[in-house]
């Protein structure tokens, strides 16, 4: 599959501190990846440098096969600040013409107003900004970074400002964006969110990928519990292949077996296990 | 360059739309007033002390007023000059107005260029409004007009330019407030030099008209309103001439023909250390 966005042996040093130390990275075209890990691991740099942002010390990246910065790379991908403000004396139709007109996006009214219907915020058209909420100014960046229909997107903390009504919106058009074969590479710190809509999982820590992978495939075996008449035992280190056999030894040792689940580890277990010391 | 006029239209907007504008047509309105007043007053009392022998007192008087005027004038638009300018790399980035703008694909010397033109445009505009304001106040309550009527005017615009430029190149490395301070810092050390060379030329003193003019040159906003200042009375002759030197506005000098050339190299080269400064920043 083609790719949508590459890094390899990305490397950013800021004077002494070196905040991406080798990275390589791969998001197909249409694929929704999450970038995770602890403050200052990285992951807005690689977003940055994506962007064309921030120069890297050496490595290269790529989007949609144009290096990233290019005026090439920048006409096909949307980004979302995850600090960003707009100016309060447009009004939110008025900010998406000014991107229209930036991107080099034909789409006129009928773009804007479609997409302002898709973030929810029809009704604040003529609006200015400064008299939004931090809610609806970070549905409007969404808005925002798709004018143009990009093919690739870079969301650094899409969601941070949002109430839970306004994070199953956005989760809501994540999924609409991947039918279209929109590729996202989605920087946050919600790992459920990030477990919930992510095709892949990225974690970074101390500027290294540290972890990557299928939600499912990151999860592993923690143990099998099985509910019996004294109560819950749980079986530590086995996993669902075990299953039949714990059933049988207990049933031939006369136990009646009410019920059995494998337990898994959870994103956010995996999450504190791989980081370690840097979570929090 | 499909993106400058893009940009320009936005700083056009931005800069008609933000409070700053509103506050400096107040103080522009409030300082009218005060000249008008001023100037009233001014030629009142040259008018019933008519004991300047030899001198002609309308001109004395029109002159010094439209002088203080020309200097006010660039003061405004050097404040609005460098409001207009001083956020718009570093300051702009920090609060995160930047990068919105920046990962469109036009480019960030376009959108450095697009940002100058616009509030070099607003501020040549706000000067010749303020000077012809001026000049109209002069011209009705003291029957004055200046020598040279558009030179000075066009000088006051092209200094309140380089002022825009300064900032704008100071915005790339400093904080919008550190900027602002800077750029006031700098356009004081401007008409320090003014002055300096003011007290060398009533001292005869060779060294600090040579540190006045070297100081213009590095800094040719005062260069061109210490021309412009000349101008206004470049027919002036005899005890006038005389008079005038000694007053307020005596170290006006005339810059000669390199002013226009060097203004221009100048701008080039401010914006090409800025351009390429700013191509260079993590943002």
């Amino acid at each position: 599959m083609a790719a949508a966005f590459t890094a390899r042996g990305l490397v950013k040093r800021y004077g002494p501190v070196t905040a991406l130390d080798g990275v390589d990275l791969h998001v197909d075209e249409g694929e929704l990846v999450g970038l995770l890990g602890p403050n200052g691991a990285g992951k807005s740099t690689l977003v940055k440098i994506g962007c064309g942002l921030v120069r890297a010390t050496s490595g290269e990246a790529h989007v949609c096969g144009a290096r990233a910065g290019s005026a090439e790379a920048r006409r096909v991908m949307g980004y979302l600040a995850e600090l960003f403000r707009f100016p309060g004396w447009a009004t939110a139709d008025e900010l998406l013409e000014l991107h229209q007109r930036l991107a080099g996006s034909a789409g006129g009214e009928a773009e804007r107003r479609e997409l302002l219907e898709l973030v929810g915020l029809s009704e604040a058209r003529t609006r200015r900004i400064e008299n939004m909420s931090k809610g609806m100014q970070q549905r409007l960046g969404i808005a925002q970074a798709l004018v143009g229909t990009p093919r690739f997107l870079f969301l650094d903390e899409p969601t941070s400002a949002l109430d839970p009504g306004g994070r199953r919106t956005v989760r809501g058009l994540l999924e609409a964006l991947q039918l279209r074969g929109v590729a996202v590479l989605l920087n946050s710190h919600l790992l459920s969110e990030v477990e919930l809509v992510c095709d892949r999982v990225v974690i970074l820590s101390r500027g290294s990928i540290v972890t990557e992978g299928r939600p499912s495939e990151l999860a592993r075996p923690r143990g099998v519990e099985v509910d019996l008449d004294a109560g819950t035992r749980v079986f530590e280190g086995a996993g669902r292949e075990d299953v039949p056999r714990i059933v049988a030894d207990l049933v031939a040792a006369g136990e009646r077996v009410y019920g059995v689940r494998v337990l898994e580890t959870t994103l956010e277990e995996l999450y504190l296990e791989v980081v370690g010391d840097q979570a929090g | 360059m499909r993106g400058v006029p893009i940009m320009i239209g936005y700083a056009l907007k931005e800069s008609l739309r933000r409070r700053v504008f509103l506050v400096v047509l107040v103080l522009t309105a409030c300082f009218l007033g005060l000249y008008a007043l001023g100037t009233s007053e001014a030629f009142q009392v040259v008018e019933e002390q008519n004991d300047f022998t030899g001198v002609d007192d309308r001109e004395l008087t029109g002159a010094t007023m439209f002088g203080l005027s020309m200097f006010a004038t660039l003061f405004l638009g050097a404040v609005l000059a460098a409001f207009l300018t001083l956020s718009t790399v570093r300051g702009d980035a920090e609060r995160g107005l930047l990068q919105p703008l920046v990962v469109r694909p036009i480019g960030r010397a376009v959108l450095l260029v697009g940002r100058f033109l616009a509030a070099a445009a607003v501020c040549a505009v706000y000067v010749a409004l303020v000077y012809t304001a001026a000049l109209l106040i002069t011209w009705g309550i003291g029957d004055w007009t200046p020598d040279r009527i558009v030179g000075p005017a066009v000088q006051l615009a092209a200094a309140t330019t380089v002022i825009a430029a300064l900032s704008l190149l100071g915005s790339i490395f400093l904080s919008a407030t550190a900027n602002g301070i800077a750029v006031f810092m700098v356009f004081g050390a401007g008409l320090v030099s003014g002055l300096l060379g003011q007290i060398g030329e009533a001292l005869d003193s060779e060294t600090l008209m040579n540190v006045a003019e070297t100081a213009s040159w590095i800094l040719p906003f005062e260069a061109l309103y210490q021309d412009g200042l000349n101008a206004i009375t470049a027919d002036s002759r005899g005890f006038t001439e005389l008079a005038l030197s000694l007053g307020p506005f005596g170290g006006a000098q005339a810059a000669g023909p390199f002013l226009w050339p060097w203004t221009l190299v100048y701008l080039a080269l401010v914006g090409a250390a800025a351009i390429a400064a700013f191509g260079r920043k993590d943002l």
